[in-house]
């Protein structure tokens, strides 16, 4: 029989509050005594409980090679984002988790890597290009094709423009979608932009995430350079409350995202209601 | 077999009462639903299904699980005192006693919820339907009106005396327990039971096969409905939630903060894919943003989605949701529209 209420957070620290853009924060949390609170794999969420506003999943932005922290990047959209957008260093706030199943890390092992991200849409795919990073040998050539409204837009500056441009064999596209004072960078959408350069679906994986609309347009293209449904992964995003696969928000066909995802090959999808 | 008269009940329930939290089917006003029950009060044994279903008991409407203390900057989280369970649920019909199958299916995969898995640990003890109305359905789903093999203890009304027939270890020494209240049952009796048992399924089977409420391949069949016309029909839903507040089998809740000043409670409660902010993210997007596709999802859910997860279907055909729904919508109707569909498109 079950030990343990699933649905108790535990008590966690916000350590530090960077400020991505307007409206995105990213938010360092540790255990009170230090150290990640949860174990977990690129591609996991957890709920954050802020009490009394109540509780929201989020995908973890950070990699599990950081062992001491969570971080998640968070757009200020609804009550709970509103208020964790009001607190400060310091605050302590509930984490359980971590839910979900994760990005199929054995099946992207030795091949070359092509993330298309959009926005915040970047959070989950920056914590397995992070892994892959710290897991260099493992993986095959990594591009990055990275885009938001307007550079103001652009999260996790450090990573894009210096970090991961720097790392062996990695290459990072950044486009913004309209012509913006002091841009001298790539303009136009994120999925004719990653047509535009060209990728060659041999040996190679393609894992996106970004505003619906987005996504939609990106399964296009890669199609249309030969991709087949089963090199596309994405990430869905779904009302959750309890996280463990009961609570009915999450529900798709005969899958709980919370649980069963929110990880897909898009081959998976095809399958599923188009109800995401 | 044995049996225990009628004037003897209020004892056995009096002792039910006294090592277990006792509920059983009892007159709440207009209506009857499973209630605690303490020496004195009268029981609704004769009442057919529950206004509300005994799931009630197992996974409350509303259930405080964490108080919580905010003070400043720091947060202080705790638990609810557990309860200690001894549940003893008398009196369950069949379909609700199947209700618990499914709903365990739901709650004790893993990982397994604990609220739920501590309260039903408890006691169940089933009473057969010998006439069941219109609106039920059981047997579409291969159950019985009279018997269920979920139960501790089954129960059959002989007029003057209930049937015991202990089904599982825990009611085998609850027998024991109360076996001087119990008397051996005469083999007229049990034949009368069993006939009765099997009169009442084939009634009902009958009466279905005449309605054409009757199970063929219905989820896979349903699996090429997606798109049918028929749950454009079902538009004229008013979004009330009544059948998913009926049903034995729904297991969808919510998670609220309750506050007064710095410390509250959090809580889950009963809610409902039928209303419209159930999938609506913060974001302003919603995967079911009509009355249609709400709808379309809960009879696809216990139809097709359901079954297709854990091998059975999410229905138990107790026919709540049929008597209950203020615009007659009707389960049954998916289930018929699905049956006229004679050929699968991928059928060998």
């Amino acid at each position: 029989m079950a030990q343990n209420n699933l649905l108790l957070p535990q008590v966690a620290v916000v350590e530090e509050i960077s400020t991505e853009t307007s409206d995105i924060k990213t938010f360092k949390v540790a255990s009170q005594g230090g150290g990640s609170p949860l174990e977990f794999l690129p591609g996991q969420c957890a709920m954050l409980s802020l009490p009394p506003v109540g509780e929201a999943i989020f995908s973890i932005t950070s990699s599990p090679t950081e062992k001491d922290y969570l971080e998640f990047s968070i757009k200020k959209t609804g009550s709970v984002t509103n208020f964790l957008h009001e607190i400060e260093e310091g605050y302590q706030l509930g984490v359980r988790g971590p839910y979900g199943n994760g990005f199929p890390l054995e099946m992207l092992k030795g091949k070359d890597l092509l993330f298309i991200g959009g926005g915040i849409g970047l959070a989950p795919l920056r914590s397995l290009i992070n892994y892959c990073l710290a897991n260099r040998g493992d993986y095959g050539q990594v591009d990055i094709v990275y885009g938001a409204r307007t550079p103001d837009d652009l999260v996790q500056r450090a990573e894009i423009f210096d970090n991961w441009p720097r790392a062996s064999n990695t290459n990072v596209y950044l486009t913004v979608d309209v012509e913006w004072e002091g841009w001298d960078g790539h303009v136009g959408f994120v999925p004719q932009y990653m047509e535009e350069i060209g990728f060659a679906p041999e040996n190679r994986i393609a894992v996106t995430c970004g505003p619906p609309i987005m996504i939609k347009f990106v399964l296009e293209g890669l199609e249309r350079m030969g991709f087949k449904p089963e090199q596309v992964i994405t990430t869905l995003e779904l009302k959750m409350k309890c996280g463990v696969g009961k609570c009915g928000r999450c529900n798709l066909g005969d899958r709980y995202v919370c649980k069963d995802g929110p990880v897909f090959t898009y081959a998976e999808l095809l399958n599923l209601p188009p109800e995401y | 077999m044995r049996k225990i008269l009628k004037e003897k009940l209020p004892r056995l329930l009096g002792r039910l009462a006294r090592a277990n939290t006792l509920y059983l089917p009892r007159q709440q006003e207009a209506v009857v639903s499973f209630a605690p029950w303490q020496e004195g009060d009268s029981a609704a044994f004769e009442a057919l299904n529950t206004a509300v279903p005994p799931k009630s008991i197992i996974f409350p409407q509303w259930e405080t699980f964490m108080r919580f203390k905010t003070q400043g900057k720091t947060l202080e989280l705790q638990k609810k005192e557990e309860e200690s369970g001894g549940y003893l649920l008398f009196g369950i019909r069949p379909c609700d006693m199947a209700s618990f199958f499914l709903l365990d299916r739901v709650f004790l995969e893993e990982p397994g919820d604990l609220l739920y898995a501590r309260r039903r640990e408890g006691t169940f003890i089933s009473l057969g339907c010998s006439a069941p109305d219109e609106a039920c359905f059981c047997t579409a789903f291969d159950l019985e009106p009279g018997w269920s093999g979920e139960a501790d203890v089954m129960c059959w009304d002989l007029g003057k005396a209930l049937l015991w027939e202990p089904q599982s270890e825990k009611g085998r020494h609850l027998t024991e327990s109360q076996a001087d209240l119990l008397v051996e049952a005469s083999a007229e009796e049990a034949k009368t039971a069993l006939e009765g048992r099997k009169s009442a399924a084939a009634r009902q089977k009958e009466a279905l096969h005449r309605k054409g409420w009757v199970l063929d391949r219905t989820a896979e069949k349903l699996e090429e409905m997606f798109d049918a016309p028929l749950w454009d029909l079902f538009r004229r839903c008013i979004g009330c939630g009544i059948c998913t507040y009926l049903c034995p089998t729904c297991h969808c809740f919510d998670i609220q903060d309750h506050s007064a000043g710095q410390s509250g409670e959090r809580f889950r409660c009963w809610d409902s894919c039928m209303y419209e902010d159930f999938t609506l993210m913060a974001s302003g997007e919603n995967p079911r943003p009509t009355k249609k596709e709400r709808i379309r999802q809960r009879f696809m859910h216990k139809l097709c989605y359901f079954p297709n997860r854990f091998g059975h279907y999410g229905c138990v055909g107790c026919g709540r949701c049929v008597r209950g729904c203020p615009v007659m919508l009707d389960i049954t109707q998916v289930i018929k529209e699905a049956g006229k569909r004679g050929g699968l498109k991928n059928a060998p």
